[in-house]
């Protein structure tokens, strides 16, 4: 019984546990070359290029090639992400990313929640922009539904979905900093995303994972002086992105960085289904909410950002540019909003007033009906596709007819984001493993889902 | 809606689909010769493979000429030059599903290929890495089936047996 009994005498039952088996890298005496090739960038085989793998790193003999793992729980790694890497000395030739150590069943939950309950759910797979994820969802659960919004719902959630931009690269800016070794960016950056979470905690109660934007309009009405907060707010951080400048942009050690390194071309942007600042900074201007206008942006002005390397600093920059172009939307929000509703007055999606269920038995029932069923979404089978911080983030339905969604998948920008990172890592050192992981800007909770 | 591309094989059904520009119709026998003449139209990114288990669906409305089966692969694809959307849905078959792998066409689907054999179990022929990408690798089964079971935490109401 006893040899039964994981310890330091059986490391194999230790291994076996903690093992990921095939799914991780193996040395290359065991593999083909083909599956070199494929660890080295799949892409390259679509250029047309015959490399043999085995020719192009041997520079020095086997036995200084090494395989090491950084992650799951490595600092950098933005969470739970497992790189595997292949060193030859400090230059990094091949990379294996594992994922699923944040897996928690959240397409599966999804099919065991109402309509009105899934927002909660979907929230909290991309906890740095809930917003963009509330969106594609209720986007999708509204075009089968075929009812109209109001036009204030429309413009409330651009709005949030702006300011959920500019907290999330704030994030990024921070983390990315911190990478770097600028502690100083990681307290400014979190100081100012605190300005949006103070706003979201006035708006729908909750800093993260608001469940504000839900099917049929949003969940509440922007607060009385929501003005004054958000000129206030637009307002400084503005001003603050330029001290980011002062501080990271011309900076000597960070733009050693992050200048020229790990470079992407558009062709292999493409082909790896990048999409968001990474696809951009490859000089890709593709950007859904100019493209295939959403919401309410074809009516606001603002300019799509385009790199032209696409390496890290491209990808910082164009991240620090967002910050502003989405100021300039919610300005621009500010200064149109329009008055009416918040939300549908379709009695099937939206509660009746609280006044009401006192003193009429329909919205009663209606009020018990639709917080214990649900509402019924007509069969069919729906994607929509928004922009959120990170790139596009789609939400594919399948409805039944019944008061819960029959499957629900969520197209997640980070997973496939995460597709990059071998060919980014690829020649580069172990140090630009940290700032290349930082710019690919990956949220595990969406990745694993 | 697009227009039927010019290499698309003849027993793929176009059809309009909610929010897209089309949806394709195909079966695993022409599913690859479909999102070949896709890509040769314009279609420069696969955004996404999906799979979906229809055990407690399977009178869905299809097109004619689609036999329904219980398991489905959903691609989706998305045009930048065109600006068009379109999603190619394949009946990927009952038992044993099995459809062609796009990794040759498309690498980003890598991960997505992976992921739908992880939770449903298709099988992607000419993937060049098949294994689990989200659950381990020795779990058993595959969950995002209908038939896979999510578990419960029975409800204690006051007249009932206490734990004890």
């Amino acid at each position: 019984m006893t040899d039964q009994i994981r310890s330091v005498d059986r490391l194999d039952l230790l291994a076996a546990e903690t093992t990921e088996g095939p799914q991780e890298l193996r040395p290359r005496e065991e593999i083909s070359p083909d599956e070199i090739g494929r660890e080295i960038g799949a892409v390259l085989r679509l250029q047309g290029l015959n490399l043999d793998p085995n020719a192009i790193d041997i520079e020095n003999p086997d036995d200084e090639r090494m395989i090491i793992n950084m992650g799951p729980s490595h600092p950098s790694t933005h969470g739970v992400l497992r790189l595997m890497l292949e060193l030859d000395g400090e230059y990094v030739m091949r990379t294996k990313t594992i994922i699923g150590y944040l897996h928690t069943g959240m397409e599966k939950t999804a099919e065991t929640l109402s309509y009105v309950q899934g927002g909660t759910n979907v929230t909290r797979m991309d906890y740095l922009s809930p917003i963009g994820n509330e969106t594609a969802y209720s986007l999708a659960v509204e075009s089968l539904l075929g009812i109209a919004i109001p036009v204030r719902a429309t413009w409330i959630r651009m709005m949030m979905n702006e300011l959920n931009r500019i907290a999330s690269h704030l994030v990024w800016m921070a983390t990315n900093g911190m990478d770097v070794g600028s502690t100083s960016m990681m307290i400014y950056g979190l100081r100012e995303r605190e300005l949006i979470l103070a706003f979201y905690e006035k708006t729908a109660g909750l800093r993260m994972n608001l469940n504000y934007v839900r099917p049929g309009g949003v969940a509440a009405d922007l607060p009385d002086g929501w003005e004054d907060d958000i000129a206030l707010l637009c307002d400084s951080i503005y001003e603050r992105t330029f001290e980011y400048d002062q501080l990271l942009t011309g900076q000597p050690i960070f733009r050693e960085r992050m200048i020229g390194v790990a470079p992407i071309t558009a062709e292999e942007a493409l082909a790896l289904g990048l999409t968001g600042p990474l696809l951009r900074s490859t000089g890709v201007a593709w950007d859904l909410r100019r493209s295939m206008p959403y919401l309410a942006y074809d009516e606001v002005e603002f300019d799509v950002i385009v790199g032209t390397y696409g390496d890290n600093f491209d990808r910082y920059a164009i991240r620090l540019n967002e910050i502003r172009e989405s100021i300039r939307i919610v300005r621009q929000c500010l200064e149109k909003m329009p008055a009416g509703d918040y939300r549908s007055q379709d009695p099937k999606v939206t509660p009746p007033p609280r006044a009401r269920i006192g003193e009429s038995m329909e919205a009663l029932i209606h009020h018990f009906k639709l917080f214990t069923e649900g509402f019924h979404v007509p069969a069919g089978e729906t994607y929509v596709g928004i922009e959120s911080p990170r790139g596009e983030i789609g939400c594919y339905l399948v409805a039944d007819g019944g008061a819960k969604p029959y499957r629900m998948h969520t197209r997640a920008p980070s997973f496939t984001n995460l597709q990059a990172v071998p060919l980014l890592l690829r020649g580069g050192t172990l140090s630009d493993t940290v700032t290349v992981i930082s710019t690919v800007d990956p949220v595990m909770g969406e990745v694993d889902r | 809606m697009i227009e039927r591309p010019a290499l698309m094989p003849d027993d793929v059904v176009l059809t309009e689909g909610t929010s897209c520009d089309g949806v394709f119709f195909a079966s695993p026998a022409n599913y690859f010769a479909a999102v070949t003449a896709l890509k040769a139209d314009g279609f420069e990114q696969c955004l996404d493979v999906l799979g979906v288990d229809y055990l407690e669906y399977a009178e869905r409305a299809l097109p004619e000429g689609i036999a329904a089966t219980r398991f489905e692969v959903v691609a989706n694809f998305l045009s930048l030059s065109r600006v068009k959307r379109v999603r190619v849905r394949v009946q990927a078959g009952n038992e044993a599903p099995q459809v062609d792998s796009l990794f040759a066409l498309y690498p980003s689907v890598e991960g997505a290929e992976r992921e739908v054999f992880d939770m449903f179990g298709v099988l992607f022929d000419g993937h060049p890495d098949l294994t689990r990408i989200l659950m381990p690798e020795d779990w058993e089964g595959h969950p995002l089936r209908k038939d896979y079971g999510t578990g419960r935490v029975p409800v204690q109401f006051k007249e009932g047996p206490g734990p004890r």
